[in-house]
């Protein structure tokens, strides 16, 4: 059989089949002048973008210490590269970084993976009883809108200064959203799938673990997303209210004691670790869907 | 003549709403004989696909029964294979994995059930296609595999809800020759709804017309065709072919 990838429009007769995967492309031994002028331009246009996203930091880099050794901006209040680079080493030195950038990792993964497994818990339970989520709902919709950092100090009276609180503030942030995103989509499936799952003499939890725990992987893995941003903000929350110890607290430190170069070491090391977990994010979801060859 | 191994009995059934209840059958009442190949004809939204799934038991009926008649003179109601308008195979599933779907969910994947599995998918030419996912095979082969799915239960009476509506007319064609001449094959009791007459009489035995909503059983038509074989492309050259469909064209115009 041909594979005519200039017109996608073939006839749908049976027997045929639409083989239209790039590996066909790969694999042909010898490819058209086009497909190669295609291909060049393509990797020309990645080496393009991920020049200028290095170029603009770098350029932000040097003007930001530029204007700082030329005095344009105070470096007391603004800091420069050079001061971060220091205020860095001092704390590498000392090792009092990994201690802060461990305690703020630890919690925010401890808050996602419990948000993840909470909501898929309570969105179970909300598809298997209509009833329970027509109850629910308008709970839902107050606890996901409601600013939940109002709710921190509450949480430090009730569970004192410590790990517990700070977890608990990281979940209290993306839980309500998570839980109805998730229910969301196990709605979403198509409603004659489940129907199927009957006909073939198939109960609700068959329907629930053959049909909509499948069928939803990609809107659960568009919510983790969201939510392992979530929880960060949760958790640095709470440590500006109530810790010893990570990132938030440090920032809250370094801003009450006047010094800014611990505030924006601190900012840049946080931005570090948002991009991390983004791309540990975006490696499990590639690996679940090369497995489940979505 | 051969028995009703079901028969249906003042079968009514309504819709509920808070405006009101709209009334999809009224007092539907014919027999299915053993083997026998059903087709219900009726104009759309007259409430076929209510009637086929209070057969399979998906819906229960407001009022009226339905009596089993088995050939051993058990009780039990036959095993139902039913197949949806669409293939709705998943995507997440390979092909293989699809066809045994209803073995899995019913905890009945035995060798020989699986073997009865490779054999039906030899069958219709999907065997190299077993572990592919949906989306790469073609209309006609996707709906094979659906047919494959509902017969690795084994059922006794299949229910088919307008499973050709989906595909273009040649692989329509081909396909419920394919999947006639199966049911034909095996023996299996068989009904089928549809709104293509053409489809019915060159594949049935006999056709229940049914009114507008709400559906009552207008009709029945026996259908005879001379032919040397047996096959539903074969029975659109039948000399009777045009007799019958303008009889029902009539019956549904009414």
């Amino acid at each position: 059989m041909s594979v005519s990838h200039a017109n996608p429009n073939h006839s749908d007769l049976a027997g045929e089949v639409c083989d239209m995967h790039t590996e066909t492309v790969k694999n042909k031994p010898q490819a058209s002048a086009n497909q190669e002028a295609f291909v060049r331009e393509h990797r020309r246009h990645h080496h393009q973008v991920a020049f200028y996203r290095i170029f603009f930091f770098l350029l932000f880099l040097a003007l930001w210490e530029l204007s700082a050794r030329l005095n344009w901006i105070d470096s007391f209040f603004f800091s420069s590269p050079s001061l971060v680079a220091k205020c860095l080493w001092g704390m590498i030195l000392d090792r009092s970084l990994f201690l802060h950038v461990g305690v703020t990792l630890l919690e925010t993964i401890a808050s996602f993976l419990l948000v993840f497994l909470i909501s898929l818990l309570a969105a179970t339970m909300l598809w298997y009883s209509q009833k329970l989520s027509e109850v629910t709902e308008p709970y839902l919709v107050i606890l996901n809108s409601l600013p939940k950092s109002a709710l921190a100090p509450l949480f430090i009276v009730w569970l004192g200064t410590g790990s517990t609180t700070i977890v608990v503030a990281g979940i209290s942030v993306a839980l309500f959203g998570s839980i109805i995103s998730f229910y969301t989509g196990f709605q979403q499936v198509d409603s004659e799938k489940i129907t199927l799952i009957y006909t073939l003499g198939g109960r609700k939890g068959d329907a629930f673990r053959k049909v909509i725990l499948p069928g939803s992987i990609p809107i659960m893995l568009s919510t983790t997303k969201v939510n392992i941003g979530l929880a960060l903000v949760g958790v640095i929350i709470g440590e500006f209210l109530a810790a010893r110890r990570g990132l938030g607290y440090l920032i809250i430190y370094g801003s009450q004691v006047f010094q800014l170069n611990l505030v924006i070491t601190s900012i840049l090391i946080l931005c570090v670790i948002a991009m991390g977990f983004y791309k540990g994010i975006q490696y499990v979801e590639h690996r679940i869907k090369i497995q489940l060859k979505m | 003549m051969e028995k009703n191994i079901l028969e249906l009995k003042n079968i009514s059934y309504s819709y509920h709403s808070l405006h009101g209840e709209t009334k999809a059958l009224d007092g539907i009442t014919f027999g299915v004989r053993e083997g026998e190949f059903l087709a219900l004809v009726g104009p759309s939204g007259c409430g076929k696909s209510t009637l086929l799934s209070i057969i399979a038991g998906l819906l229960p009926a407001e009022e009226g029964t339905i009596l089993v008649n088995n050939p051993d003179g058990s009780l039990r109601y036959p095993r139902v294979g039913y197949m949806l308008q669409r293939e709705h195979l998943f995507e997440w599933r390979s092909i293989y994995k699809n066809v045994i779907l209803g073995l899995e969910i019913n905890h009945m994947m035995t060798p020989e059930r699986l073997e009865y599995v490779n054999s039906l998918l030899r069958d219709y030419d999907l065997e190299k296609f077993r572990d592919k996912r949906p989306s790469e095979l073609s209309g006609g082969m996707k709906q094979r595999a659906a047919l494959i799915r509902t017969l690795a239960l084994e059922p006794q009476l299949l229910l088919l809800d307008e499973p050709f509506s989906a595909l273009d007319y040649q692989t329509r064609l081909m396909v419920s020759n394919d999947i006639c001449r199966l049911i034909r094959r095996t023996g299996k009791t068989a009904i089928l709804i549809t709104h293509d007459l053409s489809e019915a009489v060159s594949l049935a035995d006999r056709v229940v017309v049914l009114s507008g909503r709400p559906a009552t059983v207008k009709k029945e038509i026996p259908i005879h065709l001379t032919l040397q074989d047996d096959s539903p492309l074969a029975a659109r050259n039948a000399p009777e072919f045009n007799e019958y469909f303008n009889q029902l064209w009539e019956e549904m115009k009414i």
